[in-house]
């Protein structure tokens, strides 16, 4: 029988839920004896790939490139988690949502630049109107709040899944 | 001597003087039924919602911090349907305006975030409004951070009912809705405010706060101390 396989993505968050997962320590060696890690910023594997059980994805929804990600995830993957504050508000990088694109833009590279102020328009995705939780923009199946999420409460979601039982996330909460 | 009712609260018999409120006698209790905007020690307004509760024989939900007790009636304070209405006004707090536990002065000891989490609130399904809002900070103690703020109105009661100033009122209706100082003149230049700090503590979420204060460092006091205001007052006969 094959293991179920894990993915994690990061979207535009700071990455302090990995850092929190990371927190396991030696739990990660349970996860992973009954689980393969197939993608995130943990292994290195260039692209998304198919029939994924459980991906957690940190982060809101922010630019083109999140939204071309979070699909193609979506497509992909059995259980979908939004994994902390970000994914499931929009947090702090919500927080330009009442500014909007251009003026954020603006005062970031031109306004506040000393050297050479220009918008950078090449290479970086370009930025989607606002930052979005991502439940609204793909169906989510489990919400893990907090910022970040504990690594007891990030062990006892994956626990419960890879045994086949609902997930109990009582404890998570936003903030903290 | 007043008359005693007595009634229930999800079952349980209890017992209060006439004139006392639903939330007064189950505090008494220990039933806990939550609630924002009430304060023991200023006048209830029921602005909040959080605290309705299901009383038999009515077909319309009353809040608890307003209802006056009667004689044996009969009162449900926690059912699956209150808490999922309970979920959805507190829901409903948060779209409003731009609260970011993550990065308030008052994460880990807000009571907006304590009841979201108490209600198991993981997610929102309503949509972000992200209004853009103001701060002022012009006052050379405190600042106000409305993107915060849930109209709970405790600042504007403490400061007109224990402090006597009433520098705190609201203006404008509706999602404009602001608590302001002065008729809306900055907080700084406010005449009337005497800078005694009661708003702040008063605050049940980061919006009212110490200035200088990083992420997760507020202060308020955890004793109770508005009772304790009050009676000092009523002892002096004002």
């Amino acid at each position: 029988m094959t293991k179920p396989r894990v993915a994690t993505v990061w979207l535009d968050g700071c990455s302090g839920c990995h850092m929190s997962l990371i927190d396991l320590d030696e739990r990660l060696l349970d996860i992973f004896e009954r689980a393969d890690l197939v993608y995130g910023p943990l292994v290195d594997f260039k692209e998304f790939p198919k029939n994924v059980d459980v991906c957690l994805v940190e982060g809101a929804v922010s630019s083109e490139d999140d939204l071309h990600k979070i699909k193609l995830v979506r497509e992909r993957t059995k259980t979908i988690i939004a994994f902390g504050d970000c994914a499931v508000t929009s947090n702090v990088p919500g927080m330009r949502n009442p500014i909007g694109v251009p003026p954020l833009l603006d005062r970031a590279y031109i306004e506040n630049a000393t050297i050479n102020p220009q918008i950078p328009s090449r290479v970086v995705p370009k930025l989607l109107p606002t930052a979005r939780p991502v439940h609204t923009v793909v169906h989510v199946d489990i919400f893990l709040p907090g910022c970040p999420p504990s690594a007891d409460l990030i062990y006892n979601l994956l626990d419960d899944l890879l045994a086949g039982r609902v997930p109990d996330v009582t404890g998570a909460r936003f903030g903290r | 001597m007043s008359t005693v009712f007595t009634f229930r609260i999800d079952g349980k018999d209890v017992a209060g003087s006439e004139g006392q409120t639903v939330m007064e006698v189950a505090e008494e209790n220990g039933i806990d039924i939550p609630g924002l905007c009430h304060l023991e020690g200023i006048h209830d307004r029921g602005a909040c919602r959080l605290c309705m509760v299901e009383i038999a024989g009515s077909p319309k939900l009353a809040a608890a911090c307003v209802t006056k007790i009667t004689e044996g009636m009969d009162v449900t304070a926690h059912s699956e349907k209150l808490q999922e209405y309970r979920r959805t006004v507190t829901e409903m707090l948060f779209v409003e305006r731009n609260h970011v536990c993550a990065v308030c002065v008052a994460n880990d000891h807000c009571e907006l975030q304590d009841l979201a989490a108490d209600l198991e609130l993981t997610h929102f399904d309503l949509p972000l409004i992200s209004p853009k809002l103001d701060i002022d900070a012009s006052h050379r103690l405190f600042a106000i951070d409305h993107n915060r703020c849930i109209l709970c109105l405790r600042c504007v009661r403490v400061c007109d009912e224990i402090e006597g100033a009433h520098t705190w009122d609201v203006m404008h209706r509706g999602l404009e809705t602001r608590v302001q100082t002065d008729m809306g003149i900055p907080w700084g230049e406010s005449t009337t405010c005497t800078s005694c700090g009661k708003c702040v503590q008063v605050c049940p979420t980061g919006a009212l706060f110490e200035k200088g204060r990083a992420v997760a460092s507020g202060s308020k006091h955890q004793r109770p101390f508005l009772p304790w205001l009050k009676t000092v007052e009523e002892e002096r006969g004002r």
